[in-house]
């Protein structure tokens, strides 16, 4: 097998955790539907304290963890089909994983300043 | 094994040609929703953290997504959203061996399409 740096590194792992992490938003996202329905008026008191409770704040926390590492795998997987040459690649990857990571330390820091 | 798989399989890539079936439509929506919403990371991070910083902030967040062309282009985030949901509930059942026969996969592929835009026209309503 030819091994590319940039390739798909030729395991489960990815796909798995691909799948994992959309089950983990699936299910996050029917838990935000009722707590959203379940609300009442759409004011700045009643929208905080649906993210407050320790309890969504960590699930909170989990559905960003899951969309970044879901985000990765898809963007990465449509690099690999229409960006061929090597070092734009590696560049392309590199910009993505690094917004990612920057995007999950955003969530985390508005749900922890709750 | 896998070269000489590629080299005999033909190919037939006149992009005005094809005409897609609706699973592929579906594949392929999947894709353009997932690459939107990525690219709309950003900007929705913004409204979410506009919408939770302070009483004040949630006032700006409020005028922006109360914006007439901000509630169409949020809208259409939605629509991308409900539709990736829907197809990748799709795709992790048939990566279970469920709905893999022809005829099922096309009624299912319906399903994806129009449950994803039943639940877009009533949240634009809900949310008008």
């Amino acid at each position: 097998m030819n091994r590319v740096v940039v390739g798909a590194h030729y395991g489960l792992k990815d796909w798995l955790g691909q799948r994992i992490t959309a089950v983990v938003m699936a299910v996050y996202t029917l838990i935000f539907a009722v707590g959203a329905l379940s609300m009442g008026e759409l004011n700045y008191e009643n929208w905080r304290g649906l993210f407050a409770g320790g309890f969504m704040r960590f699930a909170t926390f989990l559905f960003f963890a899951s969309l970044m590492y879901h985000a990765w795998v898809g963007v990465r997987d449509i690099y690999m089909d229409y960006i061929k040459p090597t070092g734009v690649r590696v560049v392309l990857h590199a910009v993505t994983l690094l917004a990612l990571i920057g995007y999950l330390g955003w969530a985390a820091q508005v749900l922890w300043r709750l | 094994m896998a070269n000489t798989a590629s080299k005999t399989r033909p190919k037939f890539l006149h992009l005005t040609e094809i005409r897609l079936p609706l699973p592929g439509i579906v594949s392929i929506l999947h894709r353009v929703s997932g690459a939107g919403l990525f690219l709309c990371l950003p900007l929705l991070l913004w409204l979410f953290a506009a919408s939770l910083g302070s009483p004040e902030s949630f006032e700006s967040f409020s005028a922006v997504v109360g914006h007439p062309l901000a509630k169409i282009f949020l809208l259409g985030l939605m629509w991308a959203y409900l539709h990736h949901f829907c197809a990748g509930i799709r795709f992790l059942l048939l990566d279970m061996h469920k709905g893999l026969e022809l005829a099922t996969a096309r009624k299912s592929s319906v399903a994806v399409l129009a449950v994803s835009l039943t639940l877009t026209v009533i949240l634009g309503v809900k949310l008008w």
